[in-house]
């Protein structure tokens, strides 16, 4: 039976992670290899990269991190942030990267999820959807990008649909109501979206306690879910996430 | 010994070289098809489509020689696409009643992983993730099968992604369960070909110890 995932996010700028890290026994607490290495070593199932690096210029950063992930990790991991062409996700994937996340520029031109799913295969090719509540309507989220800065009047839902029908394998599903916040995944969120759409959901955004990654699962009906700084921070291990899923009868690998 | 990985221009072959490396073979990446007709052994990788796949293959002249390979009984692992294209055909972005040529090393025709299980059950596609991988049963009598997964437990999981499927046949040596049962592992009967619907070189351990056992077999050890 596939099991459900577990997907630390590593925010990478200029090559190195930013937002804390607080490890114990890191040799460089800002190099995202080790600190990749270290989540492929508890089980992770998959590794993130988010490239927040604003100028096009010093990607060839993230380019090589890719490289060095390909070398190092013994598991799949996905590339996200600035990609704008069908040629930047070209470069990424020669580099070793398996997955990439589109977010703002697909929103801008949608072909380009078309065209990199035909190029390199839906499984390569992750939608990254920014969503937020909007006020006074529980069930209905609009789409943001520019990391969130910019809203676009595109309803999260429907722009999911129309995503997978272009051709991408997965859909990343942040909820900004709730990241940072510590209260658990936007449930609700994810579960629209996870139900209207045929490919995986990744729920991503808000957790703070371990019973929160089981929630993403069973009331979310995400088939992943992915979190940043719990794990960072070292509050729990991907084990500990995971055994606590088990606990709940989620299908996991130990 | 030197393994050649055929470097079709699709992407992601550094970490199959890097496993295969780490299993201890020499390794040779090319896109020549002088060295694909010499090899001793062969690695088929891919991601991508497999229209797209197999027009690049014919376009470099690597489909006649990994066919002239394979006749040779080289030892051949296909990896994730790479096992796709050692069947006759695929349906990606081509149809069911003309589907895009393969090796056709296998017989029947590459096509959508089901979304649904005999309740009509809905699952998602791509299937995307770790799951088990079974021994099929009457596979246990193939030596060379058996060498290929020897010290994986029966059941160990895998890193699969993934829309479309192998067709059943003779040459299923393991099955997986989505929404229902697909062929994971293949093998060309009475040849050291093998395909892999999961990626070895991305499913940590279990993989690693796969990867070897294929470079044992790619050095000529047959099994018991």
């Amino acid at each position: 039976m596939l099991t459900k995932r577990v997907i630390p996010c590593l925010d990478v700028k200029d090559g190195r992670v930013v937002k804390g890290v607080n490890f114990v026994g890191l040799r460089d607490a800002g190099d995202p290899i080790e600190l990749a290495c270290r989540y492929d070593a508890q089980k992770a199932d998959e590794v993130v990269f988010l490239d927040i690096t604003a100028t096009s210029d010093r990607r060839d950063t993230t380019v090589e991190l890719a490289s060095r992930a390909s070398e190092e990790l013994h598991l799949p991991y996905c590339v996200g942030g600035g990609f704008r062409s069908v040629a930047d996700i070209r470069r990424m994937i020669a580099a070793g990267a398996d997955k990439v996340s589109v977010n703002s520029a697909a929103v801008a031109n949608p072909a380009l999820i078309t065209e990199a799913a035909r190029a390199f295969g839906t499984q390569a090719i992750l939608c990254a959807i920014d969503a937020k509540q909007v006020p006074g309507n529980p069930n209905k989220w609009e789409v943001y990008v520019a990391g969130g800065r910019k809203a676009t009047g595109l309803d999260a839902v429907e722009w999911a649909v129309e995503a997978a029908r272009r051709g991408a394998g997965e859909i990343l599903l942040t909820s900004m109501d709730r990241d940072g916040s510590r209260d658990g995944f936007d449930c609700a969120l994810t579960r629209a979206v996870a139900r209207a759409v045929d490919v995986p959901v990744i729920a991503s955004g808000g957790v703070g306690k371990l019973e929160h990654f089981a929630q993403g699962i069973l009331e979310g009906e995400a088939d992943a879910v992915l979190a940043a700084s719990v794990f960072h921070f070292g509050e729990f291990t991907v084990r500990q996430v995971k055994e606590s899923m088990a606990s709940y009868g989620i299908p996991v690998r130990l | 010994m030197a393994i050649v990985l055929v470097d079709y221009h699709k992407g992601n072959i550094r970490s199959v070289q890097r496993g295969l490396q780490a299993a201890g073979a020499q390794v040779l990446v090319s896109d020549s098809p002088e060295d694909v007709r010499r090899a001793e052994a062969v690695v088929l990788p891919g991601v991508g489509a497999y229209r797209d796949a197999s027009d690049t293959l014919q376009e470099l002249g690597l489909m006649g020689a990994l066919r002239d390979a394979c006749d040779r009984g080289v030892p051949f692992l296909g990896i994730c696409l790479g096992m796709h294209l050692m069947f006759e055909g695929g349906e990606e972005h081509a149809s069911a009643s003309s589907p895009a040529p393969g090796l056709g090393l296998l017989p029947g025709v590459v096509g959508r992983v089901s979304p649904e299980d005999a309740e009509g059950r809905h699952f998602k596609v791509p299937h995307v993730g770790w799951n088990s991988v079974h021994p099929a049963q009457g596979a246990q009598g193939s030596a060379l099968a058996q060498l290929l997964f020897e010290g994986i437990r029966p059941g160990e999981f895998f890193y699969f992604t993934h829309s479309f499927q192998a067709p059943e046949g003779e040459g299923t040596i393991a099955r997986t369960r989505h929404a229902q049962w697909f062929p994971s592992a293949v093998a060309v009967p009475g040849n050291p070909q093998f395909g892999v619907q999961f990626h070895p070189e991305k499913s940590s351990d279990a993989g690693a110890a796969l990867l070897r056992n294929f470079v044992r077999i790619a050095n000529g050890e047959r099994g018991r």
